[in-house]
């Protein structure tokens, strides 16, 4: 009896390790990057310096090489993607949820499901064939008609360039952020809803003050989950954004986000210089994704605050 | 217990098996190279064709010409493979010759409404303003002076160029460079350049599409690309002062006319070379390989093919829409190997 209560604990003990080395192994990966991207920079990082950061000039000729333009574009095409995915993928969970019958929202959450697991590369053709040419005859010109006084929607309609690849990324987290936020929905207790219709609130009512509030971290946790996503998305952008080492204010023009500089020119980049940079530019992505990481999660730590406290 | 057991004999099973049939490969021949994606098509069907003929198994990975010139030096591939061809004090320092083995060109293709293939004519200096972002519209009286009677719209050009490092960009900007002193001063010549004007595609294929979709767009794809995507080429000025069209007889025509007795370790680029009938953006694929051999047979084996490539593979390249090595050339490249390719000292070839 007792030898066997001795080799419980021993299981124990071994099953603890194991486990708690499984999730040391995620911190020595993480290290082991961020080691790695500094080696692997720190001839562009010792010679450009902090300028790196700040200068838009990425020539291989003259090895002068600056990050703005592919900082700029990662910002803001997954900008423009977070404009359209969160609310609408908001709307979707609460219909699906809320407003749908069961014999609909089922089918179509499936098919949600589904937009998730198509390969990135599939939307990037997609959206290189299909997408571009059907912005430049039929959207960009009306934008430009209409719109074309404002900086943002100048230049020739080519159907490519920072917008397309904006709305391409918007359609690829979709998926993403609609699935959890369907999921948190369901966690809101139905007691709770129920009590509120009980005291006469109309669905708006009951979705805009019960619903939303209650799952408000799953939400943003879910926009979070999105907003990775399409920061370090690659092959689609590289499709259709327009790879330009330019920053221009026109959303018509091309761009170049990080991701889609490293896997244009990755492979072709013999020089030590070039190479460096480039890393430093993986260096670069992976502290932004740090930097939104720990925002997120003060930002969250507040709102839990905020409503523990109502 | 019973399911296990029978895993474990599939796992074995497939253990053996692997285990067994890497002895059987490592006792017949093969031959590993790496580099330029733009020949990988035509090696690999001439791998296939060969190892039918003879049994040689010849394995060719397209990872670009920069990774090529690193596997080679890193003595992890039998050959290297590169678009652009390597000075001769790089080759000395790492021990290696280079020799072209097929040819392409590259093409500047246009899409203006009513414009058809060969239409419109442009020279070296024009093209080169165009990317320089100079010449901003088709109907620009640069364009126009070359173009008397056809009419030309009032259209912005949009200029499309390779986002990739690409030996097809070297090719380029290598021509623009040779013939516009602008363009040497403000770009230059290499694998990626900072653009000063357009759009990025992404490959041969993205360029194409992109020149394809966007109305008074001009960029530049191999030759391959503009015939199977029908997009219209223009007639270019060589070197002569005649408009030439993109064909197989004119970039063999300029590989002709090139002076190879006289480019040291076959550094030859063949852009912008003499003759009337050369295509101006002519461009040669190189072979790298290390003089001194290790293995004798296999230095030998290796040789063979490419002997059976420039002397009996050339039809198979012209049907990918690729331009054989003229014979005066290829006669010169034998010629060196039996003089700098050797083996514990002996030559391998012939």
């Amino acid at each position: 009896m007792a030898e066997k209560k001795k080799r419980h604990i021993n299981a124990d003990i071994l099953f603890k390790a194991a486990a708690s080395f499984c999730a040391a192994l995620i911190f020595i990966i993480m290290a082991g990057i961020l080691i790695e991207l500094f080696r692997g920079s720190h001839l562009a990082i010792s010679k450009f310096g902090f300028s790196f950061l700040t200068s838009q000039q990425w020539n291989p000729v003259t090895q002068q090489f600056g990050a703005l333009s592919s900082i700029y574009g990662t910002l803001v095409s997954t900008a423009i993607a977070m404009l359209i995915a969160v609310p609408l993928s908001l709307v979707i969970a609460l219909f699906l949820v809320e407003l749908a019958p069961p014999a609909l929202s089922r089918p179509v959450g499936y098919a949600i499901e589904l937009l998730a697991a198509i390969p990135s590369i599939i939307y990037g053709m997609w959206g290189l064939f299909v997408f571009a040419p059907f912005l430049s005859q039929y959207v960009q010109p009306l934008l430009k008609k209409y719109l074309g006084f404002t900086p943002f929607f100048q230049g020739p309609p080519m159907g490519i360039g920072m917008l397309t690849a904006g709305i391409i990324l918007s359609l690829m987290i979709l998926p993403f952020i609609s699935a959890v936020m369907r999921d948190v929905f369901q966690m809101v207790p139905a007691v709770v809803k129920e009590s509120a219709f009980g005291m006469g609130a109309t669905t708006w009512e009951v979705t805009r003050k019960v619903t939303i509030r209650y799952g408000m971290q799953g939400l943003i946790g879910a926009s979070f989950l999105g907003l990775g996503r399409a920061i370090g998305e690659t092959m689609a952008v590289t499709f259709v954004i327009g790879n330009d080492h330019r920053i221009s204010a026109s959303l018509f023009a091309a761009g170049n986000s990080i991701a889609s500089t490293l896997a244009n020119e990755f492979a072709e980049a013999s020089d030590k210089l070039y190479l460096n940079s480039l890393i430093e530019l993986g260096l670069v992505l992976f502290l932004i994704t740090l930097l939104i990481q720990i925002a997120a999660q003060l930002w969250l730590k507040r709102l839990q605050k905020t409503v523990g406290s109502q | 217990m019973k399911i296990t057991g029978k895993i474990l004999f599939l796992v074995l099973g497939i253990l053996f098996t692997t285990a067994f049939s890497g002895k059987i490969n490592a006792e017949s021949l093969t031959i590993n190279g790496a580099g330029a994606s733009f020949p990988y098509p035509l090696y690999s069907q001439w791998a296939y064709k060969y190892e039918q003929l003879t049994g040689l198994k010849l394995n060719y990975q397209s990872i670009g010409s920069g990774g090529g010139i690193a596997q080679i030096k890193a003595r992890t591939v039998d050959f290297g493979a590169s678009d652009a061809p390597l000075q001769k004090e790089e080759l000395d320092q790492a021990g290696l010759i280079q020799f072209p083995l097929i040819m392409g060109g590259v093409v500047p293709v246009v899409n203006i409404k009513g414009v058809k293939d060969g239409q419109i004519k442009l020279s070296g200096p024009v093209l080169a303003d165009i990317f320089l972002g100079k010449v901003k519209k088709w109907n620009d009286p640069a364009i126009a002076n070359l173009n008397k009677g056809l009419k030309l719209p009032d259209l912005e050009i949009s200029v499309v160029h390779r986002a990739d490092g690409s030996g097809t960009t070297w090719i380029f900007t290598n021509y623009l460079s040779k013939v516009s002193q602008d363009w040497k001063g403000k770009v230059g010549n290499d694998k990626s350049v900072a653009w000063p004007a357009g759009v990025g595609g992404k490959g041969n294929e993205g360029v194409a599409a992109y020149v394809q979709q966007i109305n008074g767009a001009i960029g530049y794809v191999e030759f391959a690309y503009a015939l199977e995507n029908k997009i219209p080429y223009v007639l270019l000025q060589n070197q002569a002062g005649k408009f030439v069209a993109p064909t197989i007889e004119s970039f063999q025509a300029a590989a002709n006319n090139a002076d190879w007795e006289k480019a040291p370790g076959f550094y030859m680029v063949l852009t912008d070379q003499p003759g009337e009938k050369s295509w101006p953006i002519t461009g040669a694929s190189f072979i790298l390989i290390y003089k001194d051999q290790k293995d004798s047979a296999k230095a030998k084996a290796m040789l063979k093919f490419f002997d059976w490539c420039y002397n009996n593979a050339g039809d198979m390249a012209k049907k990918l829409n690729y331009v054989p090595m003229p014979k005066k050339v290829f006669e010169l490249v034998e010629k060196g190997w039996s003089k700098e390719i050797l083996s514990g000292g002996k030559p391998v070839w012939p």
